[in-house]
């Protein structure tokens, strides 16, 4: 049942997205090792994104929620497709990174160089893109577990590339171990609310009671479940190594967008319920606390360029779910500010970070492409040959430590305002909880700020650490292209926020599932933040002319760095990573437990010292796997049961499934 | 308008004045008689002369940095309001901006000096953002304390919102959240106990270790940026500690100029009856610093 014309034709432009994104994988699986029909699939992928981009904004700017009921007769209910503002909202991300990563791939995984690898990264980049597209416009609970599980396996075949490398394999199967857990405890949400409801359908905005058991238990299940893809801390630890060892276009995908849908799933879950239990919001804060900080820690020690963003990624996430708290808590203490500000900010920061997250990695794939390695130790000075390259990562820099006048200043303002907020508008010590994001965001923008000085310095500025790996020259133009059209949104968000208020109160609106417009126009000045953005620009430039106007007329000479006396200075006696790292890795080190490995000079004579340290996934190695270890060791007796034979397991399937049907029916 | 040239003017002419009280209440505490008070004037207008030295290391990142900081410096100094008067750009909000104006400063310096790539200047940018980790969130929490008490989230009316009578019913949190105030002032701005600005090897641990290779007008920037900082953080802590308002717009000026110089006098004072700490102590000091501000904050929420 459709309403209106505007929609369907919004409708024929998303199911033109993913029929261009699904068949963009087609042409090199007919011709492997061409050239042409990689162009051909990549302008495919364009094209989905353009179509989708427009029924996107269009969804976005003039907002008919619409559904369309697909053929009945499916088991659980006929399925049901719809779109509204916040669907729109979260394919944007989608249609944005998915587009500039196929872009990319032009360059950086070129067909006639991997004729083997090149088909099946394509063809699953197409098929994650579509999967991703279609699960934000499933209205039905079975089938968004349908295509979450495609979305999930397209996406470990991306990751799983380069599967000769023993390194990729085990990320993947620690990939798959965890998305399958988070499957699971979908399952039980799944169950959960159709008891609750009665129907497979996701519930309307605002129609569930938060009371009760039943309740409880479905929150639970979204957050460990959702948490387990969006990669909350402690549940993240198949991120990091995940997106260090994908082709880095799928880590920007990966990082970008497939991140986001468990926070998509978070808020179209936590959007059913009426006024929430406080707990709710505090549990979701404080876990977005703990991610923010504890992730960018682990960041600021690593010295693998791609491992280290993965890490940002958590920091970003958990920001988001600063944002989602204040939000839920807003609703619990019906403080409609703090619920618009911060769900503005999470929202807004949803998109953000795609973005220059999915810059940061197609950046770092770059590098890596020029370099031939991750580590950030044995590179330097790519700046000077691959400037372009430089000038964008630095952008995507700027924009992820959260610095005006780029995009990621605007949403972390919105989440710092309904931090602030909350002292104005909430009586009592609950009602302030939401301040001490104030100081967590603080802290989690100054530790950002450290991490990125430490990557943009080490591997773009300075000297070359390494002969082995000089960078060779700046990529070709789609890889430059790409990472300019992700520049320029950072740059146009930040410096013009008020073109996303309005499409941001559309989606508020479909979040409470309608009412009255939020005014967020009124909370936030956007139009002053426009203002000084372009005044900082302004000023930077003045500033920058007249040094060069004046320096211009004054000699100048050119020498080498002032080595305190030091005549033979090499380019390995600058600064490394980890040293720049070490007094915050320091400082954090009872939670991040860094291994240091080294031979200290003895004696008169001393012979040669060693010095290695080393920052390993500590919540993995410390805590779940010591778990799972004795696990194994206790269930020796059930073990028996698993003994890989299919025919014995699909007894075992049929045994339940009579078991389930006496139990129900009796 | 009148008001926002004087803001202009003195944000603009006043800093390099307070590194010249400084100065001279340093020496008159060693018993010489020091610079004149307009030596930072001189000092900046022969820099802005001068022939510049570059690395052959270095990018255009190394001659950007001097300048996006200058102009993030400059830009925060419209947000602030001086003595009672109001900020040329006010809005909900701007506390934000103010603090990330400064960090974004911060970055441009550090890259800058990590372009040398000198191991010196990186060691001094590493520690410029570690302690600058501590020393953000005991603004914030200050600014919190600050919201809590004026109900608004711009800087113009929280400080203009301070009076005799704010002081009478919270001078404790007040007088915690100062000091807390006082010691990131002095941190921020690379001062005794924190770091050594007079010299610029091996006693000056951050600022000054990260501008090492700057010369000529782009040192000139450096600082004068860096007295721009000291000028906007002070100023802050005067629209705290100063809760006056005369009535008078002339006369709040001029308490304004009296209480940033006397500002100048205090720190010109710790730096000469202090002796720079251990590095290993800075953190410590940093974070007594925070938690008191959170104090502050405690005592005024509870």
């Amino acid at each position: 049942m459709a309403t209106g014309g505007l929609a369907i034709n919004c409708f024929v432009l998303f199911c033109l997205a993913v029929a261009c994104q699904g068949a963009s994988g087609l042409p090199l699986l007919f011709s492997r090792g061409s050239n042409s029909a990689q162009r051909l699939s990549a302008f495919l992928m364009l094209a989905g994104s353009c179509a989708g981009s427009a029924g996107a904004l269009w969804a976005l700017t003039a907002p008919v929620p619409l559904s369309f009921a697909l053929v009945s007769g499916l088991p659980f209910g006929p399925g049901s497709l719809g779109i509204d503002a916040l669907s729109a909202w979260f394919l944007l991300p989608v249609f944005l990174v998915t587009g500039a990563s196929a872009l990319f791939a032009l360059g950086y995984w070129p067909a006639a160089q991997n004729p083997d690898s090149a088909p099946r990264v394509t063809f699953f980049l197409g098929l994650l893109a579509a999967s991703l597209t279609t699960l934000l416009l499933v209205r039905h609970l079975v089938l968004f577990l349908v295509v979450w599980e495609i979305m999930a396996l397209a996406a470990w075949f991306a990751l799983c590339t380069e599967d000769e490398k023993p390194e990729v394999r085990d990320a993947g199967i620690l990939y798959l171990v965890t998305a399958h857990l988070g499957v699971l405890v979908l399952f039980a949400m799944v169950s959960l609310i159709a008891s609750l409801t009665g129907s497979y359908l996701f519930p309307a905005p605002g129609t569930l009671p938060a009371q009760g058991g039943l309740a409880m238990a479905i929150f639970i299940c979204a957050l460990i479940g959702f948490g387990l893809k969006a990669g909350v801390m402690p549940l993240h630890v198949w991120l990091p190594s995940a997106h260090a060892n994908a082709p880095s276009h799928i880590s920007a995908v990966l990082s970008g967008v497939v991140l986001k849908m468990g926070i998509y799933g978070m808020v179209r879950i936590f959007s059913c319920f009426v006024a929430p239990p406080p707990w709710w919001g505090c549990t979701v804060l404080v876990l977005g606390a703990v991610s923010g900080v504890v992730g960018v820690a682990f960041a600021i020690g690593q010295h693998d360029l791609k491992r280290l963003l993965a890490y940002h990624s958590i920091e970003n996430i958990g920001i988001i779910m600063i944002g989602l708290g204040c939000a839920l808590l807003g609703q619990s203490l019906s403080a409609p500010v703090l619920v618009t500000l911060g769900l503005a900010g999470a929202l807004l920061h949803v998109l953000n970070h795609a973005t220059f997250k999915a810059l940061l990695f197609l950046g770092a794939g770059a590098v890596i492409q020029a370099a031939g390695t991750r580590e950030i130790e044995v590179l330097g000075g790519a700046g000077r040959r691959l400037p372009l390259t430089g000038l964008f990562f630095l952008t995507g820099a700027l924009a992820i430590c959260g610095l005006p006048p780029l995009n990621g200043f605007v949403s972390e303002l919105m989440i710092y305002l309904a931090g602030f907020a909350s002292l104005q508008s909430s009586p009592g010590l609950l009602g302030a909880l939401p301040v001490l994001a104030v100081p967590v965001l603080a802290l989690i923008g100054g530790l950002a700020v450290a991490c990125f000085v430490k990557v943009y310095g080490v591997v773009f500025l300075g000297e070359p650490r390494s002969p082995e790996h000089l960078c060779a020259g700046e990529p070709p133009g789609s890889m430059l292209a790409s990472q300019a059209l992700l520049a320029l949104v950072c740059v146009l968000i930040g410096v013009l926020p008020l073109c996303v208020a309005r499409p941001l109160e559309n989606v508020l609106i479909s979040y409470r599932g309608g009412g009255e417009p939020q005014a967020l126009v009124s909370l936030l000045p956007f139009v002053r933040i426009s203002l000084v953005a372009m005044l900082l620009v302004v000023l930077c430039a003045a500033v920058a002319l007249w040094l060069r106007r004046r320096s211009a007329r004054i000699p100048t000479t050119v020498s080498r760095t002032w080595g305190c006396g030091y005549l033979q200075p090499t380019p390995r006696m600058q600064y490394s990573a980890s040293s720049f790292g070490s007094l915050l890795v320091g400082w954090f080190s009872t939670v991040l437990r860094p291994e240091v490995h080294k031979v200290e000079p003895t004696g008169s004579f001393p012979g040669p010292a060693a010095y290695r340290s080393h920052l390993p996934e500590t919540a993995l190695e410390r805590v779940f796997l010591p778990l799972l270890e004795y696990l194994y060791e206790k269930s020796a007796l059930v073990r028996h049961l698993q003994h890989g034979k299919l025919n014995l397991y699909i007894v075992y399937t049929f045994l339940t499934l009579v078991v389930l049907y006496v139990l129900t029916t009796r | 308008m009148i008001d926002i040239l004087v803001h202009i003017a003195l944000a603009l002419g006043l800093p390099p004045l307070l590194l010249g009280v400084i100065g001279k209440t340093k020496a008159a505490f060693a018993g010489r008689v020091g610079a004149p008070f307009l030596q930072p004037y001189y000092d900046l207008a022969r820099l802005f002369r001068k022939g510049v030295v570059l690395s052959d290391t270095t990018s255009w990142i190394f001659r950007a940095g001097p300048a996006v900081t200058l102009a993030a410096t400059l830009c925060a100094g419209l947000l602030i309001p001086l003595g009672r008067h109001a900020a040329p750009i006010s809005f909900d909000g701007d506390l934000v901006l103010f603090a990330y104006l400064f960090a974004l400063g911060r970055f441009f310096t550090t890259i800058a000096a990590l372009d040398t790539g000198s191991s010196f200047e990186g060691m001094g940018a590493a520690r410029e953002v570690s302690f600058a980790c501590l020393a953000e969130p005991t603004l914030f929490f200050a600014l919190i304390t600050l919201t809590r008490l004026s109900g608004t989230l711009s800087l113009t009316p929280m400080l203009n919102h301070l009076d005799l009578s704010v002081w009478l019913g919270t001078g404790a949190a007040l007088i915690l959240m100062l000091t807390g105030l006082f010691v990131v002032l002095l941190a921020e701005n690379s001062r005794i106990p924190f770091d050594d600005p007079n010299t610029h090897l091996e006693l000056t641990m951050i600022h000054e270790v990260m501008v090492l290779d700057h010369s000529g007008p782009y040192f000139g920037c450096i600082l004068y940026g860096a007295a721009l900082k000291l000028f906007l953080l002070g100023a802050l802590f005067v629209n705290v500690a100063l809760p006056f308002s005369t009535g008078s717009s002339l006369a709040d000026w001029l308490v304004f100029v009296v209480g940033m110089l006397a500002l100048s006098i205090a720190v010109g004072v710790v730096e000469s009856v202090m002796a720079r700490l251990r590095l290993i102590r800075v953190p410590q000091l940093l974070v007594a610093a925070l938690i008191l501000t959170a104090f502050s904050l405690v005592l005024v929420v509870r």
